[in-house]
């Protein structure tokens, strides 16, 4: 139930609060764009930020800092360390 | 024609002056060689000793253009891939044309252009046809079959009873590339231009391969509907074979990769229309790439795969992260999934 | 792709494959309750890399699969009305109903677009003033949020012509459900999506009230085995802790705004579940407020009562390991992929649909 890609945000528009202008973002993975909805995101994305998204809306911004640490925890996780504890 | 009208009318189909000028104008002027001239209502070609293939297939994409291709260059290319597939050389192809009343001319005119040039880069002739129209809505705006005859070198047996095991099993490049471009075409799905419809003749490729490669080449199948997953299934099942797969190994476009990603779809469920799925005997697999490597319709060729020696029709695929699982038909049209 | 092929690198799953079997000491079953958890684990083959002490069980976690086939005869019905025109996810276009399936109401002539967005669903609103749109609205905590905001800008556009058939649920209830009563379950895989709307706290009471261990996974492989890693390191400790293995994308209350909206605009209701019977305040109405986007009142559906789970159906005892497929009476016989009763046979990964296919029946 929750098929969500990470994609690179290019371009934001319709942040200004013009109601008719709903909040967008145009992302992008390798190469292929799409246009998303930014209207529940849990914070605003600037260019170059990646997002969650599911079913044409993004769901969260990915925190680059958190990445990596997660990137670190796992591969510590693998060589043996015990995470949980 | 003084009084051209901009689209297709169901005069056109009434077989009166109307499709007379519509066979000339649109047709034989683009289309035209000494068998289909004269408009007879059989063309005559003479027949070699050995074997014939026959094949027909129809065609009714919808979008009817896609980057890449649209439904004249798959009507002509998906009919010879399917002759060269049992080794045949192309002799000619008919084409019969259901036309939904009110299709602009212009369009008819584009699609014709596209047979005509794929026909061309094929080395094959259209030596006769058929048009009919119909009322609005009884069809969406055209539909194309074209059958293909061809002829079989003495000696060439291309068919999945000679698959064995041991064989190597090799793709001719990228998979889903055609499949997932008309799907974001067809649904508007906004991918911005990074996809492309892969339609190709591979009968080119496959001749200088069959002739170089004497015996060399058990069986070949192109992946069209239902993509390399299915294909591969059903060449299991009707060769009594079992298969590994290596998915590392099967070549995939990133932008194809990532429009599957997003729509949830398997790209191994996709169609390709310019690809091919080769059978080979594993003493010269690797000379058979290297040939594939050298031919436009072979850039990206790879070895994906063997032919064992395990429990008849299955398929075992090895994923990129080192898991393995079963490899399974496609069961329903494949579509965009949030789950 | 970035953040997603470091999650997907071969050698980080194999040491985990080797770290699971390592933590796996005795008979473990652990239940996940996410279709997408479902459909990756058999995507990158990862069953083949789990101990053969370790089982894995899908739970009723694929939206699709709980849908019962009293809601998609009430599609159907909508799909039926020559004024209306059925916008849908994919996903559910082939699951049947009690007379047949979506597919074969469009196939009949019926109006059913499928879409890739609730956005598209508007879309189609706007493009067929005519025609009165209905979005099947399917799906759990991470879907709803962009159901709701679909729903606030045809409010806010003034659109007449377009309106939702709720079918979502929510995941608390269901584990009450299952997890009453005796279970042989020694772990929750618990879905990362849901949890980047709700938050890793809104699952502490599943450690606490049944005393088991949680882990909030990601998707990806790397994802999934490290996270069965920690489930397991807690299972082998009897830890009853929620455990948060996706950080990059849950936080610990979620997505608050998100969820905001979605109560604003949805309340909860009972809901049937296909297989597991009526569930209280497992599913999600829509507010009188918007009731002018609520396909429920904008077409009189008979209501005709719901059809009572088959007898028999033991979807919830399969999925708790309280059975196996095989000792459900309806299993292969009125029980069948082409028939499925319950969720553990239409999902083509559910317990059932593999026990089928692969099994000996």
């Amino acid at each position: 139930m929750c098929l969500a890609i990470p994609m690179r945000v290019l371009e934001v528009r319709g942040t200004g609060g013009d109601m008719l202008e709903p909040p967008l973002a145009v992302v992008e993975a390798e190469g292929v764009r799409r246009e998303v909805r930014l209207d529940i995101v849990d914070r605003l994305p600037v260019v170059g930020d990646y997002v969650i998204v599911h079913a044409g809306f993004a769901l969260h911004s990915l925190d680059e800092q958190q990445a990596r640490e997660n990137l670190d925890l796992l591969a510590m996780m693998a060589a043996g360390g015990d995470e949980t504890r | 024609m003084e009084n051209k009208k901009d689209c297709v009318t169901l005069d056109h189909g009434s077989g009166g002056l109307a499709a007379r000028e519509l066979v000339q104008e649109v047709f034989l002027s683009r289309l035209n060689n000494s068998r289909l001239a004269p408009l007879e209502d059989s063309a005559v070609l003479p027949v070699a000793n050995g074997r014939l293939a026959f094949t027909t297939d129809s065609y009714v994409v919808d979008p009817l253009f896609f980057p890449g291709g649209d439904i004249g260059a798959l009507a002509v290319n998906g009919t010879v891939n399917d002759l060269a597939m049992r080794g045949a050389v192309p002799l000619a192809l008919s084409l019969g044309l259901i036309i939904e009343e009110g299709l602009p001319l212009e369009v008819l005119e584009r699609v014709v252009d596209s047979i005509a040039a794929a026909a061309e880069t094929a080395g094959v002739d259209v030596v006769t046809g058929d048009t009919k129209v119909v009322h609005r809505g009884a069809a969406d705006k055209l539909f194309i079959n074209t059958s293909g005859i061809g002829s079989i070198v003495e000696g060439v047996e291309i068919s999945p009873g000679q698959v064995r095991p041991g064989d190597g099993i090799i793709l001719s490049g990228t998979m889903a590339d055609h499949g997932i471009t008309v799907l974001a075409e067809r649904e508007d799905l906004g991918f911005g231009g990074q996809l492309r419809s892969d339609t190709f003749a591979l009968n080119h490729v496959v001749a200088a391969l069959v002739e170089h490669f004497p015996g060399g080449i058990h069986a070949l199948r192109d992946p069209t509907r239902g993509g390399v997953a299915t294909t591969l299934c059903e060449i299991a099942v009707v060769s009594g074979s079992s298969m590994e797969i290596w998915e590392e190994r099967v070549p995939l476009n990133r932008p194809v990769a990532v429009a599957c990603e997003i729509l949830g779809i398997d790209p191994f469920f996709l169609a390709n229309e310019g690809k091919c799925l080769l059978f080979v005997d594993p003493a010269v697999e690797g000379e058979i790439l290297k040939a594939l490597h050298r031919h436009p319709g072979g850039k990206q060729a790879s070895l994906i795969g063997r032919v064992t020696d395990g429990e008849a029709g299955r398929v075992v695929l090895h994923t990129a992260v080192a898991g393995q699982r079963l490899m399974t038909p496609l069961t329903g049209d494949p579509l965009p999934r949030i789950c | 792709m970035k953040h997603v092929d470091e999650y997907r690198d071969r050698e980080l799953v194999k040491s985990l494959a080797f770290r699971l079997a390592d933590q796996v000491k005795r008979p473990l079953r652990f239940m996940e309750v996410c279709g997408t958890h479902t459909m990756n684990i058999f995507r990158f083959g990862l069953r083949s890399l789990f101990p053969a002490d370790l089982e894995v069980v899908s739970g009723p976690g694929c939206p699709v699969c709980v849908t019962d086939s009293a809601d998609i005869d009430v599609c159907i019905a909508a799909a039926e009305n020559e004024n209306v025109v059925i916008a849908t996810f994919g996903d559910l276009v082939r699951v049947p109903g009690s007379r047949g399936s979506l597919a074969e109401s469009r196939a009949r002539g019926a109006r059913v677009e499928i879409v890739y967005s609730p956005i598209d669903a508007l879309e189609l609103a706007r493009a067929h003033e005519d025609k009165l749109v209905v979005f099947v609205g399917i799906g759990f905590e991470t879907t709803v949020p962009t159901v709701a905001a679909a729903v606030a800008q045809a409010a806010r556009l003034r659109m007449d012509n377009f309106c939702v058939l709720s079918l979502h649920k929510v995941m608390p209830p269901v584990f009450a459900r299952l997890l009453a009563g005796n279970h042989q379950l020694d772990g929750l895989l618990c879905p990362g999506h849901v949890a980047t709307i709700v938050g890793r706290r809104a699952f502490e009471p599943l450690a606490l009230d049944y005393g088991l261990p949680c882990v909030i996974g990601g998707f990806e492989p790397v994802d999934i085995m490290q996270a069965l890693v920690q489930l397991a390191e807690l299972a082998a400790r009897r830890e009853a802790k929620v455990v948060n293995a996706y950080p990059r994308a849950v936080a610990e209350d979620g997505n608050s705004s998100a969820w905001r909206l979605v109560t604003d605009i949805f309340q909860p209701v009972d809901a049937q579940w296909r297989g597991l019977g009526t569930i209280k305040s497992s599913g999600l109405a829509i507010r009188d407020v918007y009731a002018a986007f609520d396909a429920r009142r904008r077409l009189d559906f008979e209501t005709e009562t719901p059809a009572p789970p088959s007898t028999g159906c033991r979807c919830g005892d399969v999925i708790c390991g309280r059975c196996r497929p095989v000792d459900c009476g309806h299993f292969g016989g009125s029980c069948t992929p082409g028939h499925p009763l319950g969720p553990c046979m239409v999902s083509s990964e559910g317990s059932c649909a593999a026990f089928y296919r692969y099994g000996e029946h």
